[in-house]
């Protein structure tokens, strides 16, 4: 089984952030593995190690493929250490403030050169928080797509994947057949902090860097674009009273006096 | 004038509040067409709860892949519609489904999207709100249809009677768009409490009631309120996972948030920070949650929240 799992690299959930023409302004913050692609990574080693491991040389494979900044190599080489075998990092000046239709059209030409069984995603990055681009990719490969999976259950001998779909709809069984996209949610599994042996195997790994000239994708203009930004006013400090016995009915006069109830 | 589509929500059969403000925003751009993604034999009974919001006409599509094959079937018709009939937006809810669909839908007809609006203007600006509540961003789709999704809540609903003219459309679903089989469907229990997103208030209980709901529900059905939970508590299996609210649940905007042992972690906030008014009761004076806080008690939720419920009720009667 060939696997990918598709990780961005995120400005830190606590950083404040800006918007610089437009743009998120990704120099000035400290950047991560998006959290939720942690769980994406776990999942990838979990099914492969359940069916007899990654080792090199083996029957299955971790690929890790990010787009982003060449920095972003830290995020990479962090699921690199958890135990993924290789990667394959999209980089390109043209690339920067790319929206979700040129990254997953990016993300799936890359895909489709590689044969991959199953690729797994995480449900949402924790900046773009669009939660579109797994199933943007399957649209474009035309891939079955198994999202927001709290659990998954591959069949490499029948090219089999099952998932329960969690969502506000409710709890959906699905299943397809390879080539199959997967995304996970975050109660699907505890991921596991890369070993200090992982940390050292990951800095032999190769990361395959590519340009969109090598990818074969052209960015053509923007689908959307952003007008303009502003800083909203913080919160003015609200009333903070500590419970002497009458904090439950001076809670209750505050709705009263906001008309809350 | 031009024409647009939004997607209708259903929950039991019923037309979804936010539906109606879907179409309350649509309407700012052009004349709404509301489309109706049906099982076979429902759509007529379905599009009946249609009765308000500024709604020109329906369209029902009954296709028994709706259900057996999930987003992308669904995302398959609207795209064949949107090229029958050339709408200027679509509007979508913001929630899994809807945004998913508005992607498949987005690549299908090579057109921009945005997502999480909380308004919309008649030109088709998207306002959204990003980074934690910090900045505003208004956003334009410059290619194709502008396809949007509208978070719950964010808008008020003109609820205006509206008599809709039905189109019956059938449709085959492409091969490429059901390779994914739905073998069963839970829908979740919704009990007696209002839905967590459309909700006016919200009253949540986090890791500081320490597994015991009840005060937070007391409290809540004294206010007519949904319950809302934390990360914590839901992975603690004290509340159901569909009532988690943040980055990883659900979004909500409501009237009046109300965080009862709840720290305000940054995942946590990123589903509740544009509440109109958010009160909190915590006993740690230092907890984070309390920078966002109109009302902020510090104290033990079991004091509190007991004291508060009498309070309200004294109030109603
Ligand atoms: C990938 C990822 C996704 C996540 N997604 C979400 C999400 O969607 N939603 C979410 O909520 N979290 C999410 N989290 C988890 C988040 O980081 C926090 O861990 C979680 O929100 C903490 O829940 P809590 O505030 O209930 O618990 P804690 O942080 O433990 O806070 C409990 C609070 O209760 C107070 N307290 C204790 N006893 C009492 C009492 N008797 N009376 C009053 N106050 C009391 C304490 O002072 C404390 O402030 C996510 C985390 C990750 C890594
Ligand atoms: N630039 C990227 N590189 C690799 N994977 C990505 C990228 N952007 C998004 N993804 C994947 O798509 C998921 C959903 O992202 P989004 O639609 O941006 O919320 C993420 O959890 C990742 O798995």
């Amino acid at each position: 089984m060939k696997i990918a799992v598709c990780i961005k690299q995120v400005p830190d959930s606590w950083a404040e952030k800006k918007m610089v023409n437009g743009a998120l302004d990704r120099e000035n913050v400290d950047a991560v593995l998006n959290d939720l692609d942690e769980y994406a990574v776990e999942e990838a080693l979990r099914i492969a190690e359940s069916h007899g491991g990654n080792d090199d040389g083996g029957p299955h494979s971790v690929t890790v493929i990010s787009m982003g900044p060449a920095r972003a190599t830290d995020a990479v080489r962090k699921a690199l250490s958890m135990g993924a075998n290789g990667a394959i990092l999209i980089t390109d000046p043209a690339l920067a403030g790319a929206d979700a239709l040129l990254t997953s059209k990016v993300l799936a030409q890359v895909i489709s050169t590689e044969s991959f069984d199953v690729v797994i995603c995480g449900t949402e990055s924790t900046d773009a928080r669009m939660s579109v681009v797994p199933a943007m990719i399957a649209t474009r490969l035309n891939w079955a797509q198994l999202t927001f999976a709290g659990s998954v259950v591959v069949e490499p001998a029948i090219s089999k994947v099952s998932i329960t779909r969690v969502s506000e709809a409710g709890v959906d069984a699905m299943s397809a057949n390879f080539p199959v996209i997967v995304s996970v949610i975050e109660k699907i599994n505890e991921p596991r902090y890369p070993s200090f042996k992982g940390i050292m195997a990951a800095k032999k790994k190769t990361i395959e860097t590519r340009d969109l000239a090598k990818v074969g994708v052209s960015t053509e203009s923007a689908w959307s674009q952003v007008l303009d930004s502003q800083l909203r006013p913080p919160r003015a400090a609200g009333i903070k009273v500590t419970d002497d016995g009458t904090g439950g009915a001076q809670l209750v006069g505050f709705l009263a006096e906001r008309k809350l109830i | 004038m031009s024409s647009v589509f939004i997607l209708a929500d259903f929950v039991n059969g019923t037309v979804t509040k936010s539906t109606i403000e879907l179409a309350t925003a649509a309407a700012r751009i052009g004349q709404v067409t509301a489309v109706v993604l049906a099982p076979v034999g429902q759509g007529t009974a379905l599009a009946a709860t249609l009765t308000s919001g500024p709604i020109a006409s329906i369209i029902v599509v009954e296709n028994a892949d709706f259900q057996s094959h999930g987003v992308s079937a669904s995302a398959d018709a609207i795209a064949q519609l949107i090229a029958q009939k050339s709408p200027a937006a679509l509007l979508v809810a913001s929630h899994a489904f809807g945004k998913e669909l508005a992607g498949c839908v987005a690549v299908k007809t090579n057109s921009g999207i945005i997502t999480d609006a909380v308004d919309v203007a008649p030109d088709g600006t998207a306002t959204q709100v990003i980074f934690g509540g910090s900045t505003t961003v208004h956003s334009k789709v410059s290619n194709g249809t502008s396809i949007i999704t509208l978070r719950p809540n964010c808008i008020t609903a003109d609820t205006s009677a509206c008599s809709a003219t039905i189109e019956n459309i059938s449709l085959t679903i492409s091969d490429s768009a059901k390779k994914a089989t739905v073998s069963s469907s839970q829908p979740p229990v919704q009990g007696g409490r209002p839905e967590l997103t459309e909700a006016n208030i919200v009253v949540s209980g986090g890791r500081g009631t320490n597994g015991d709901f009840a005060a937070v529900e007391a409290f809540a059905d004294s206010l007519g309120a949904a319950v809302g939970a934390s990360r914590a508590a839901t992975d603690a299996g004290w509340y159901p996972h569909s009532h988690q609210v943040g980055q990883t649940g659900k979004t909500v905007s409501p009237q009046l948030y109300v965080a009862c042992g709840i720290s305000g972690a940054i995942q946590h906030r990123a589903g509740m920070q544009t509440s109109k008014a958010i009160v909190v009761v915590n006993k740690d004076p230092e907890a984070p949650i309390f920078e966002l806080a109109d009302f902020g008690v510090i104290g033990d939720l079991f004091a509190v929240l007991p004291t508060a419920t009498e309070g309200v009720l004294a109030r109603k009667s």
